[in-house]
């Protein structure tokens, strides 16, 4: 059975099913409440979610089974007596070792965790990093809002800032150095780029089968990187529009990412017509992927977090939920697609579990 | 001492309705009350210790803001704002 884990404006929905049909909403969860963010932790199977409470603030949830009490998780906050308050929470993570999990949020800022998501600490390297001045907030703030762990290696992190660039760590987010090298910010002017830091990174994901390769939305571009995210080639051409949100990948195939292009000037996918754009040549050409998807007038987003995976290879399971409040679902790889939910609320964020 | 007057999550989280705290404002009682009661810490005030946005105080069922004074037989109602789409 496949789980959906849906964050929607108004609060959190379970979904079960299996690939081709329409899924049950088997849970409702914060429900009125915005969820930005949840995830089941593969490693130890507990379920974190981020709620921004519209009354009492930003907090990270987690419960070891759906259906148990949500517990608040402790130190997810900013020093007190400081200038800033923080203000949401976009993106968890969980790396193999079954006890250490990120959360990255807004005002661009790492929390770290070593007991599963229990309790959290400040990343004290990132929140002081001397770069931290030149960061800029776009419209949906600065926010830490991609967290690559590098499979088996827990020193070894790749995050997405909006607009602070990609930052990389090799010793365990101790220390911090930008991964900016290729990209270019055609936002900026031109005598700026160079050095520029507010560098406005949509998404970022690593190929986890190779896991110096890392793939790159950017704010109009699409990115490779095969040296761990220090440098990156645009693999843009041959998109409708370089412009979009969420990119994922196949775990068994590190030439491939998936994206879901919106045009520079609306924000909603090209003409109507809602295709996923998938390369199986690490970027050197993509095709559009829309068997079974709305063919038009689907004048709909895609948000960085509502696109994910489960499974790989012939095996692999793909799922995004879009601004619509539909959830759309392959399960053959992209080749065809299902609509495996309507008429949620707007949709922030899909994760997705294979649960045996 | 005030009486500090709490509903719905925020009444759960500290284990009661109604709590006497001490203060001279309505910033010196919420700041004592998440002293008090560690379990409402950064839940009426953010970090840099404002009250939240979306919540509003009373004092003796008149709207108050941080500086309003607090008064020994004064009730200090803590209540969601109207807000929300």
């Amino acid at each position: 059975m496949t789980e959906l884990l849906v964050g929607t404006r108004k609060g959190l929905f379970v979904l079960d099913g299996e690939p081709g049909a329409k899924f049950e909403i088997t849970g409702r969860h914060f429900e009125g409440q915005p969820v930005d963010y949840a995830m089941r932790d593969a490693a130890t199977g507990r379920v974190l979610a981020a709620v921004t409470s519209p009354f009492y603030g930003p907090r990270i949830w987690y419960a070891d089974e759906l259906g148990d009490d949500w517990t608040a998780a402790r130190g997810v906050a900013l020093p007190k007596g400081g200038d800033e308050a923080l203000k949401r929470i976009w993106v968890i993570a969980g790396a193999d070792d079954g006890a250490t999990v990120w959360a990255g949020g807004d005002p661009g800022v790492l929390f770290e965790s070593r007991d599963g998501g229990a309790t959290f600490a400040l990343n004290e390297a990132l929140w002081k990093h001397p770069s931290r001045p030149r960061w800029r907030p776009d419209s949906g703030g600065l926010s830490v809002h991609s967290i690559a762990p590098w499979p088996g290696v827990t020193q070894r992190i790749a995050l997405g800032i909006s607009a602070g660039g990609v930052m990389l760590s090799d010793d365990g987010g101790s220390s911090w150095h930008h991964g900016n090298d290729g990209i270019v910010p055609d936002y900026l002017p031109d005598e700026a780029r160079a050095t520029a830091v507010d560098l406005c990174v949509h998404h970022l994901e690593r190929a986890p089968g190779r896991p110096e390769r890392l793939f790159l939305q950017f704010h109009g571009g699409v990115y490779r990187s095969d040296d761990g995210g220090r440098s990156w080639t645009d693999i843009g051409a041959g998109l409708p529009d370089d412009f979009g949100f969420p990119v994922t990948v196949d775990p068994a195939d590190p030439d491939s990412a998936f994206v879901i292009p919106v045009t520079t000037a609306e924000r909603v996918v090209p003409g109507g017509r809602l295709l996923v754009w998938e390369t199986r040549d690490a970027g050197a050409t993509w095709t559009p992927r829309g068997d079974g998807l709305p063919e038009r007038d689907a004048y709909v987003q895609v948000l960085r977090q509502a696109f994910d995976r489960a499974g790989a290879g012939a095996d692999l399971e793909l799922y995004f939920g879009a601004s619509s409040g539909e959830v759309f679902g392959s399960g053959d790889g992209g080749a065809t697609w299902f609509c495996a939910a309507r008429r949620l609320p707007p949709i922030a964020s899909v994760r997705t579990s294979r649960l045996t | 001492m005030a009486v500090v007057r709490l509903r719905g999550q925020l009444e759960k989280l500290a284990g009661g309705r109604e709590h006497r705290v001490d203060g001279d404002t309505v910033n010196d009682v919420l700041h004592a009350l998440e002293s008090e009661l560690s379990a409402l810490e950064g839940w009426i005030l953010d970090e840099r210790g404002v009250l939240r946005r979306h919540i509003n105080v009373f004092v003796s069922s008149e709207p108050a803001d941080p500086e309003t004074p607090v008064g020994a037989d004064d009730q200090v109602e803590i209540l969601p704002a109207i807000s929300g789409g």
